[in-house]
């Protein structure tokens, strides 16, 4: 369990100053200068060395991503865009960040930007976002004031600035491409892949999209030392995650763990336990609602990082613990997750335009026993045509969740199929 | 030059190509639908899916760039898979009327289900059902049926210019949209070609022919100077329907409105048997020796330099050879195939063509356009030029009436005296042209028109050579000087010299004499664009296909055939002779013009020395060897020529007021009269209200 002299996010919970004056008080904005001295080759090693993995849900090394920035510049701007359009359902611990210790994470786009080349930074929130967005505009103008934004940034003599733009609420503008395509006033729609942001990315120029998180936290593995962070969690998924823990919780919460806890002890430290105790879970979705759930004998003694969870074929996802217990109608609430993603499908590629309406419609009847046990196969075979086949990761999100139902729980499926025909036959009699 | 491997078999491919191409490179076919070689690429059907080694999911082959050694495989398990799982996501939500559909038979969807879907449906739902959208007179729409590929957005937005259609929504309530307006672009109608699938089709063509019943003759366009290349669909001896035909260096595979659809104009307002014009003033139908009688009385009360003819603008060029053979056989020297009054044709070859050819224009860096709207002058040829303004930025010049161009222009000014500060330096364009490598000047042919035209050709060929683009300062093999003609006709009569002859008069001075009474007869051929006010006293015969200005002024109509009824020879305002084909025969008792003026010249006895078209050919040849090089560009000697005078201060205007009205076939087009209603007419109405 985590310590608290290890804690990344001192003000997780809002209890004290966000501002700047309380900011400092936490470390934050301390010899700033001093990291960016360290220079760009020596901050992306660092940041490499580190092991960070972005927190955005894919987990993909932040250290490798930023190396893929040119070195030089060919004459374009490079940008560093920050992706704060928490969209993910279960959610909500950017939120908490932008709303609570708004200064991290400008003074992590200050590194980051810095180590990637960048005098720009955007930070693309969501629109629903409205304190976050107050607390996260007002931190800025702090900044500048401070002179810890501007030509001058924090006296290193790097010009860096930060500019804060609102989404319109759509689930797709958090995927990477979209959400520039959306940041330069287009409809949200993902690019082709390649050519790669970082060659070509918002406006033409070399770009770098991370999470508020994986921004966040950079100052503090710098200060600290890569060798305190990598203490951290467990091989290749080191250092602290907020976890978002919701559902059938008595004390539903986001805290900052290490990566590695085991689900059954972050659950039970934490969110007080699930209603009813432990042997009344049903399933865990642990990831946000794009990754498949897992059922309670998993649940025992999975451990929650990036490796572990897709060695029990899941995934960590943004790290939102989604609890089920045996209450839950596990296939309608599966259901649920298939309307939003035929609601969020931006409807640019076939398969995910067609696909995500088509095993909507089938999760409606599964959920009500109107199909037959047949249909369950095809129904898994239609996830694996939308799987992989898509533009952006969206279809496969939509897909998952469903093979994760059907793996865990076909026996469920079949019962109320077969429970709803033998109904419907005597009702016919 | 990347080398890879498909399915097994190394090969090398230009660098820059995407594997979708490199497997066309290797023989392999990769099924598409949102992919079209002359859009952006979109990959969003997902249809072109392959194995790629190491990547951990199939790769849209339409996007990826080919590499150094990547092993594809498109004949996989996994591929299979991927094409039919997609295939049957278009076709869930798409309807099943084939039956009824006008795309069935050429429909890509229909094609690609056959050779790589499943044989049966798993989709047990509700079907999605889209709301039809108003897309103008052209454009039928089935919306139900679009599979969402967005070629047609990107066509609009790309190539025809206008951004009119886009999709709106979302997910699987995505739909393909427009302003609820009608798409007010020339080139609309290839929107219904670029539709892999049913939901955009032609409204004229509707329910008219199944594919599969159609004749398909590879001919060639006459509604403008271009040329563009057509297949002519004809069924039961009558036109169907005009498509494009790929030609790379003149329409690509496009072609305009006009082209395409004022063909239900070849049914309309025929003459399908002579006239004679009674005693009663009234025209009567005839038989073909009394209206031969009536000429040959005619023309032997008459003296040769008291006749005339004019030749207009759809005439193909065996047609005119035989008219102007029989016109100087009986010694008429008043002959001219400018109906226009455009005074160039004279000089030397390139002083009246496109020199720098259409494909050429892609060579260009900076364009200077001269009294033309190109848009509706030569639709291909401003498509063209667009496309090489999004490729480059060019800086485009303008001189005349301010015009529309699709694409950024900086205007210039209105007239020649603004032709004349250019020329001196005083306006910063000419530093642009001075500066480009190719500069191209387009000149309309209406400036020629003018009575200071042969003047205007020696000013603007003067400041053309002295910007560099043409003559010792131009680079190798560049000549910027092109002459924009706008009639099918022109450049061929220019060739074979259907011009003045030794002391005859040219089309100003035929109507000067036909008012003044010193012209008796007229001989139009085609020829409706004239003032027949003009015409007097005079005893007129038309020979053409159409019951048009010309016609209705006639004493004698000898009924002809129109472009698809004969085998005939154009050339096109780049100078290049292209062959049209005859699709169908002409109605009644009309009759392939150069064959109308053979029978006539033996009445009067002047028989004409060729009795078949080969022959005619051959005589076309003897006269201009141009002839013999079908669809060949030959390089034009560079000479001086043009007038010393000083052209006059009026300002430049346009010829054409009524871009879907050309001619006597698109006067007499129901749907170009629907065109003109759309598009024309609200214009007309605004600026007459202000």
């Amino acid at each position: 369990m985590l310590q608290d002299k290890d804690r990344v996010f001192l003000n997780l919970y809002g209890q004290q100053d966000w501002g700047l004056e309380g900011a400092r008080k936490r470390g934050v904005w301390d010899n700033t200068k001093d990291l960016i001295a360290l220079g760009r080759e020596k901050l992306l090693e660092l940041v490499k060395e580190s092991e960070l993995r972005g927190r955005g849900g894919a987990g993909f090394p932040a250290g490798m991503k930023w190396s893929f920035m040119p070195k030089e510049n060919d004459g374009r701007p490079h940008y560093l865009v920050v992706n704060a359009d928490e969209s993910e359902p279960g959610s909500c611990k950017d939120r908490e960040i932008m709303r609570n210790d708004p200064h991290m994470l400008l003074e992590g786009c200050v590194v980051a930007g810095f180590a990637m080349g960048a005098n720009k930074a955007y930070i693309y929130i969501r629109g629903e976002y409205w304190e976050p967005l107050q607390r996260l505009e007002a931190a800025i103008a702090e900044a500048r004031d401070a002179g810890l934004l501007g030509d001058n940034a924090c006296g290193s003599d790097w010009a860096f600035d930060i500019e804060v733009s609102r989404g319109a609420g759509a689930y797709i503008c958090g995927e990477e491409t979209a959400l520039l395509e959306s940041l330069e006033g287009k409809k949200g729609q993902p690019r082709l892949k390649p050519p790669f942001p970082a060659a070509v990315g918002l406006y033409g120029c070399p770009s770098t999209v991370n999470n508020v998180e994986t921004i966040a936290v950079v100052p503090t593995i710098l200060r600290r030392g890569t060798e305190w962070w990598t203490n951290l969690g467990r091989p290749k998924n080191t250092g602290t995650k907020i976890f978002s823990i919701s559902g059938n919780v008595n004390k539903p919460c986001n805290v900052e763990e290490e990566l590695g806890i085991p689900l059954k002890e972050l659950i039970e430290k934490h969110a007080g336990g699930v209603t009813g105790g432990w042997d009344n879970l049903q399933a865990v979705v642990p990831g946000g609602s794009s990754v498949p759930c897992i059922p309670k004998p998993t649940c025992d003694s999975v451990l929650m990082d990036f490796d572990s969870l897709r060695e029990a074929k899941s995934g960590l996802g943004t790290a939102a613990v989604i609890v089920m217990d045996k209450s839950v109608d596990i296939v309608r609430a599966i259901g649920r997750f298939s309307h939003f993603y035929m609601h969020e499908s931006c409807g640019q590629c076939t398969p995910c335009r067609e696909g995500t309406g088509w095993m909507y419609r089938v999760m409606q009847r599964m959920a009500k026993g109107q199909a037959t046990v047949d249909e369950i196969d095809s129904l898994l075979d239609v996830t694996y045509q939308v799987e992989g086949h898509t533009i952006c990761a969206l279809g496969d999100a939509a897909a998952w969740p469903i093979q994760g139902l059907i793996r865990h729980f076909r026996p469920e499926i079949e019962r109320r199929i077969n429970e709803y025909t033998s109904n419907s036959a005597v009702a016919a009699e | 030059m990347p080398k890879l491997t498909i399915n097994g078999r190394e090969i090398e491919v230009p660098a820059g190509v995407t594997v979708l191409q490199a497997c066309e490179f290797a023989g392999v076919e990769i099924p598409r639908f949102c992919y079209h070689d002359r859009l952006s690429i979109a990959g969003n059907c997902r249809m072109c899916l392959v194995e790629m080694e190491k990547a951990p999911k199939p790769i849209a082959s339409c996007a990826m760039p080919a590499g150094d050694g990547m092993v594809i495989h498109t004949d996989t398990e996994k591929v299979h898979k991927a094409r039919n799982g997609v295939m049957e996501f278009l076709l869930i939500n798409h309807p099943l009327d084939c039956p009824i559909c006008d795309q069935g038979g050429e429909c890509d969807l229909q094609d690609q289900a056959m050779a790589y879907g499943y044989d049966r449906s798993r989709y047990e739902e509700n079907k999605r059902a889209v709301p039809e959208k108003y897309m103008g007179p052209l454009i039928k729409t089935i919306m139900t049926r679009c599979i969402q590929c967005t070629r047609c957005v990107r066509f609009a937005t790309e190539v025809a210019g206008v951004e009119e259609i886009g999709m709106v929504n979302r997910g699987e309530d995505a739909e393909i949209t427009t302003l609820e307006q009608a798409i007010d672009s020339e080139l609309s109608g290839n929107l219904v070609d670029i539709c892999p699938v049913g939901a955009l089709t032609s409204a004229p063509y509707q329910f008219a022919a199944r594919p599969w019943e159609l004749k398909k003759t590879m001919s060639v366009d006459v509604m403008d100077a271009v040329g563009s290349n057509i297949r002519v669909d004809s069924r039961s001896g009558r036109v169907m329907r005009v498509l494009p035909r790929l030609h790379e260096d003149i329409n690509e595979e496009w072609i305009n409105d006009k082209t395409r659809h004022a063909c239900d104009g070849l049914a309309r307002q025929r003459l399908d048997r002579p006239y004679v014009r009674g005693d009663d003033g009234k025209l009567k139908p005839a038989r073909w020796d009394e209206a031969f009688t009536a000429i040959q009385a005619r023309m032997k009360a008459t003296a040769p330099e008291r006749m005339a003819a004019i030749a207009g603008d759809l005439c193909d060029a065996e047609s005119m050879m035989a008219l102007k053979d029989f016109m100087t056989g009986l010694g008429v020297p008043n002959l001219d195939c400018r109906q226009d009054g455009s005074r160039i044709g004279t000089g030397p070859r390139a002083s009246y063509i496109f020199n720098t050819t259409i494909a050429g224009i892609e060579d260009a860096d900076a364009v200077l356009v001269i009294g033309s709207n190109p848009r509706w002058e030569a639709a291909m040829i401003n498509a063209r030029l667009r496309k090489r303004f999004l490729q480059t930025a060019m800086p485009v010049g303008v001189i005349g009436e301010p015009v529309d161009l699709t694409f950024e222009t900086q205007y210039l000014g209105a007239g020649p005296d603004s032709l004349a500060e250019l020329a001196e330096g005083k306006n910063d364009f000419a530093k642009v042209l001075q500066k480009a490598e190719r500069p191209l000047i387009i000149m309309g042919s209406a400036v020629f028109a003018r009575p200071d035209g042969e003047a205007l050709l020696g000013t603007i060929r003067r400041f053309a050579e002295s910007v560099g683009a043409v003559g010792k300062d131009a680079p190798e093999g560049w000549n910027g000087f092109s002459v924009l003609q706008r009639a099918a006709s022109r450049v061929g009569g220019l060739d074979l010299g259907f011009l003045p002859q030794e002391g005859g008069r040219d089309l100003e001075g035929i109507l000067q004499g036909c008012e003044d009474g010193e012209i008796d007869l007229v001989w139009l051929h085609g020829a409706d664009e004239i003032d027949t006010k003009r015409l007097g006293k005079a005893f007129v015969v038309y020979q053409g296909h159409h019951g048009d200005a010309g016609a209705h002024r006639a004493d004698v109509i000898l009924p002809g055939a129109a472009y698809t009824e004969k085998n005939a020879t154009y050339v096109n305002t780049e100078g290049r002779v292209q062959l049209a084909r005859l699709a169908v025969f002409p109605p009644g008792d009309a009759r392939e013009d150069w064959t109308i003026l053979r029978a006539l010249s033996e009445i009067v006895g002047k028989t004409l020395p060729y009795d078949n078209l080969g022959e005619v050919r051959q005589r076309l040849i003897e006269t201009n060897p141009v002839f013999a090089a079908v669809d060949q560009i030959s390089t034009e000697k560079w000479s001086g020529f043009g007038g010393r005078g000083k052209p006059d201060s009026a300002a430049f205007t346009l010829p054409i007021a009524n871009f879907y009205m050309t001619d006597p076939i698109s006067r007499a087009s129901k749907t170009m009269a629907e065109c003109t209603e759309a598009f024309i007419l609200p214009k007309q109405d605004a600026a007459a209200t202000g």
